[in-house]
């Protein structure tokens, strides 16, 4: 990263502001007509029916797609227009935590989680230290030496939580981080993300089909001396140092937004679309 | 995506260590069947043309015949496609299996630029280390020949192997190495391209593997053609 862009991003623009974007395949527009913004520090819960759009959304946020049509905007940076070589260097500051985990199969646990390090030549006696507290984080430090398909579906993820958070990025996109995995495990996940909130305040933008998860992230926060998870009161905001800022909701329909707004406002809907996701 | 490989070679960052672990993959992997196969084609060789070459009272000429023929021609040709048939869908299907699970997408979402990281490596593997099993390939092709000639042909192995390298100038070696490398070339782009092309999941990742060794298989029997005729000029030309 030049110190130029370095500093550009030091402004207190959106973390991520999607501008009127439109995104098509040959089968026709997938997205169209996508605006909003994340301010830094902030959770968006982007919710929608599977096939609605959510990965591509995330993936656009990262560069990994380019819009058809409208402006993708990361850290003061237009991704929409940036080639890929500028783009490597703006992804050290971006997390993603894919949908299947997208763990280098034929890499070690540890080797996975230390990917980044070594791309960006950390020393090796640095990386140790470092892959064993971003796993030691995730609960899953006896793993290292294991090869990812040894682990089951929910380690999977974890080891995934692990290597997006290991060069500490400023933003966090995690792509439907429970799907497919047991209440339990779900909520382990969860956990997680709060505390990657709330202890190194990363602004996050999270793709999910289950409602919970975002009410889970609203309603409580990890805390820090506690060191556990506590609930936030409703009209009272947590104590400065803590970051459990806004949690923001967003629900994707036919391509579009269909709903923009707080915990409160969702759950006090009538509109019996939305209703569907709250039971 | 052929020239972008070459360019990644000019600038960093590089993956040395990726490479190394493909040419040994590429290399010393491949090494058995090539030489296996290198041993019963020298064999055969010998037997046809020497079967031929004995009616005219000629057998003594076998050596020579047989010792060009595979340098110029079937060491590096045979070399290629067994090589496609083991590479090229090797590297089709790793990284199409890597495309389809995201892990692509994992790469460059962490800011590595996955043609430096996967296709250079293994294109740069490929070139080098063909050359090398073609020339074990010829070798072990001489000495099956050698055998064949000595136990059908009752031709001296002394004299068969000093003949077989008389026979062979340095145009010949120009030739039988140039072809190779071109070869290597060939058949790992093909592979790359493929796998990094993969629609449709799994299945397609099956498709991709059998078309990377088809098209391989086919552009290495082509560019056979028009890279002996370039040779053939060349060598009248220069030598
Ligand atoms: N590479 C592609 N080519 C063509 N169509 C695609 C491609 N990727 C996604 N799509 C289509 O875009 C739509 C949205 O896909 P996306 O993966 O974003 O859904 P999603 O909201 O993440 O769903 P889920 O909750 O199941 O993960 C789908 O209908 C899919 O068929
Ligand atoms: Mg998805």
């Amino acid at each position: 990263m030049t110190p130029a862009a370095a500093t550009a991003t030091t402004n207190s623009g959106p973390a991520v502001a999607f501008d009127n974007v439109y995104l098509g395949f040959d089968e026709g527009d997938i997205l169209r007509g996508v605006s909003f913004s994340v301010p830094a520090r902030e959770t968006l819960v982007l919710l929608g029916e599977t096939g609605s759009g959510k990965t591509l959304t995330l993936k656009l946020a990262a560069g990994l797609l380019k819009p058809t049509r409208g402006n993708v905007s990361v850290l003061g940076h237009q991704v929409s227009s940036m080639s890929e070589k500028e783009l490597l260097s703006l992804r050290e500051r971006i997390g993603f935590v894919f949908q299947e985990g997208a763990l280098f199969d034929s890499m070690t646990v540890g080797e996975n989680v230390a990917y980044r390090l070594r791309e960006e030549h950390v020393k090796e006696t640095e990386i140790e230290p470092r892959v064993q507290e971003a796993l030691q984080f995730v609960e899953l430090e006896h793993t290292a030496d294991q090869l990812p398909s040894e682990l089951s579906g929910g380690m999977r993820r974890r080891v995934s939580i692990a290597r997006a958070l290991i060069n500490r990025p400023d933003i966090v996109l995690y792509d439907s981080p429970t799907a497919g995995l047991d209440p339990i495990t779900s909520q382990t996940i969860i956990s997680l993300i709060m505390r990657l909130r709330d202890v190194y305040g990363v602004t996050a933008l999270l793709a999910t089909q289950r409602l919970q998860d975002g009410f889970a992230l609203a309603n409580f926060c990890f805390d820090k001396e506690a060191k556990h998870v506590v609930r936030v009161s409703p009209n009272r905001r947590p104590k400065d140092g803590q970051t459990a800022d806004a949690t923001r909701f967003m629900v994707y329909k036919d391509g579009r937004i269909y709903f923009e707004g707080d915990p409160q406002e969702l759950s006090s809907t009538k509109d019996p679309y939305l209703r569907r996701f709250l039971v | 995506m052929a020239a972008r490989s070459v360019k990644n070679l000019a600038t960093g960052p590089r993956y040395f260590q990726d490479a190394l672990d493909q040419m040994d993959d590429i290399g010393v992997g491949s090494l058995p069947i090539v030489l296996i196969s290198g041993f019963f084609i020298g064999a055969v060789m010998v037997l046809q043309t020497g079967s031929q070459f004995t009616r005219f009272g000629q057998a003594a000429l076998t050596g020579d015949i047989v010792a060009i023929a595979l340098v110029r021609e079937l060491g590096p040709t045979l070399t290629g496609i067994l090589v496609a048939g083991r590479c090229s869908s090797g590297i089709a299907s790793e990284l199409g299996s890597m495309l389809v699970t995201e892990q692509v997408d994992a790469m460059r979402a962490m800011g590595t630029d996955p043609s430096r990281k996967l296709i250079t490596p293994r294109v740069l593997a490929t070139v080098l280390m063909l050359p090398l099993l073609t020339a074990l390939n010829d070798f072990v092709g001489l000495l099956g020949g050698c055998v064949a000639s000595v136990f059908s042909l009752r031709l001296g192995a002394v004299e068969f192997w000093t003949r077989a390298i008389k026979a062979l100038d340095f145009a010949d070696l120009m030739q039988g190495f140039t072809k190779p490398m071109v070869y290597g070339f060939i058949l790992a782009t093909v592979g790359c391209y493929k796998g990094l092309n993969v629609r449709g999941g799994t299945q397609g990742v099956g498709r991709a593997t059998t078309q990377a060794v088809v098209l391989a298989s086919v552009l290495i029997i082509a560019a056979d053609l028009f890279l002996t005729k370039l040779a053939l000029y060349l060598g009248d030309k220069l030598f």
